[in-house]
């Protein structure tokens, strides 16, 4: 029994054979690579959010300490030092923290019984900064100094530049995270071009002596890996963006984790490129290195 | 011409094909009528010697020049060298395909000569459901659809009946009357004497016999 078959409606077939079990090794390789970086790509721009937020907290704002001198009761003595600094030019808002609100603070390491009330304890003033001209901490001590007070201003720039550094650090290491990825891709697509042109020799052998150049072989396997990186690439990417929303709805409600992770929607597409890219990758890579090999073949 | 360190296959040979001439390849098996064949389609080189095709020193071509060298020679295989997983009619579209050519420009080429080698109710199937003798017509479809300057043939009637063979004899004789160079290395003794085509004996690696030419041009 003989098919109806219409030359007319032929449409050339792939010149190389199908995937074997093979290419499901490298799809699923590539896919982990993409979920990975994916995931980095995140948690990096989450993670700089963070750090940006943290760093304007700090430089926004300072603390000063109070301590009570001569016949000033701590709360007097907290009442003029606010007075002071209210004055101050770059301070936008100062705000003594009254005994039960220093007590809380203390309560961790004293306990919830709290200190005695005739202990002098020294008392904090929480200092807002004027956003777009904020007065240094140097200014702070010595409008204090001037006025008398005994004070220890605390402008948290030690803080901030730590935070800085650190948020630095991890932009550098999302970086070579980044460039190890691609590195890895490129090694993983050379190898199973290689692998590629080594199972499909006779393949290859019969399409350079039908006149095929070495370009024309290398464009097969140079598409054949930039659709698999994409597709690839998509799922990988698609289970990180999953798993980000796992990570944001969980963290919903919990201060904390949203301060550390404050993962936004937009984030979301930041992975949005990477079966592009990792297409790209792939179609470089595998041109480059079967290129390579054929010149070494009779 | 020799393999490695092995004696050499072929010595001493000379000869010229002129264009648009059609020669017989005969000679026992092991006497080098396929490494022969090899060498002219640019499978293998020479350990020693000169090769001239289309006037040209094939060891001084280019590496990015041999494909348009080889898209000028059509060959039949002895093992076919088909590609199991196209199609009869993917298989007969390789050299068009590779050459850049549109598929509407050549489908009906190639449908036509599929029906003339007595594949017309086979283009769908796969080479490996076909028949010895199916595979070779495919094998010479393939080899000429291009209607290359020069056609070589290794053992092209092998596997087919004598109709089959008489008709692709015929072929051989039609490509060459319009202008291929044809040459065929076969062990059918009376197809060479039917045709009445003059041959090149090769035995034990020399030739034995080759007619005198009063060349044209060479090929």
């Amino acid at each position: 029994m003989s098919l109806a078959f219409d030359p007319q409606r032929w449409w050339p077939a792939p010149l190389l054979p199908k995937g074997d079990g093979r290419d499901w090794t490298l799809l699923f390789v590539v896919a982990a690579l993409s979920f990975l970086a994916s995931l980095a790509a995140v948690a990096g721009l989450a993670g700089q959010r963070a750090t940006l937020g943290w760093r304007t907290e700090l430089t926004g704002s300072a603390t000063v300490v109070v301590r009570p001198s001569g016949t000033d009761t701590p709360d007097e003595a907290a009442a003029r030092a606010e007075e002071v600094v209210a004055g101050v030019p770059g301070v936008a808002q100062a705000l003594p923290l009254d005994a039960a609100k220093t007590q809380a603070l203390l309560a961790p390491w004293i306990g919830p019984g709290g200190l005695p009330p005739d202990l002098p304890t020294p008392r904090l003033v929480a200092v807002q900064l004027d956003p777009t001209a904020p007065a240094s901490g140097a200014a702070i001590r010595q409008a204090l100094k001037a006025a008398g007070i005994d004070a220890d201003v605390d402008d948290h720039s030690r803080w901030a530049a730590q935070i800085m550094r650190a948020g630095l650090a991890v932009e550098i290491a999302g970086a070579a995270l980044f460039v190890l990825i691609v590195a890895v891709l490129g090694a993983v697509i050379a190898f199973a071009t290689r692998e590629g042109l080594a199972a499909r020799r006779e393949v290859v052998e019969a399409l350079h002596l039908a006149g095929a150049t070495d370009g024309f072989v290398a464009r097969l396997f140079q598409a054949r890996f930039a659709r698999a990186a994409a597709q690839a690439g998509l799922a990988g990417g698609a289970l990180a963006v999953l798993v980000a929303v796992f990570i944001k709805l969980a963290g919903t409600g919990d201060e904390q984790l949203t301060a550390l992770l404050p993962i936004a929607w937009t984030d979301l597409a930041a992975p949005a490129p990477f079966p592009l890219l990792g297409a790209l990758v792939a179609a470089v890579t595998a041109r480059l290195t079967a290129m390579s090999v054929l010149a070494g073949r009779p | 011409m020799r393999y490695g360190r092995e004696p050499e296959v072929l010595k001493d040979i000379s000869f010229e094909l002129p264009r648009g001439s059609f020669h017989f390849l005969t000679g026992p098996s092991g006497s080098g009528k396929s490494t022969l064949l090899k060498l002219i389609y640019l499978s293998e080189q020479a350990s020693r010697g000169r090769i001239e095709i289309f006037g040209q020193d094939i060891a001084l071509l280019k590496r990015k020049d041999r494909p348009l060298m080889r898209r000028r020679i059509g060959v039949v295989f002895q093992e076919f060298r088909l590609l199991d997983h196209l199609s009869v009619f993917d298989n007969a579209a390789l050299g068009p395909r590779i050459a850049g050519r549109r598929p509407a420009d050549y489908r009906s080429d190639i449908a036509d000569l599929l029906a003339w080698v007595g594949l017309g109710d086979r283009m769908h199937a796969m080479p490996p459901a076909l028949s010895g003798g199916e595979k070779q017509r495919l094998a010479i479809a393939r080899a000429v659809i291009n209607r290359p300057d020069i056609l070589l043939a290794d053992e092209p009637t092998g596997n087919v009946d004598e109709a089959m063979a008489v008709r692709i004899l015929r072929l051989f004789l039609e490509l060459n009357r319009v202008g291929a160079t044809v040459l065929i290395a076969s062990h059918d003794t009376d197809l060479v004497a039917r045709s009445g085509m003059p041959s090149l004996t090769l035995d034990a690696g020399r030739l034995a016999r080759a007619p005198r030419f009063d060349p044209v041009g060479e090929a």
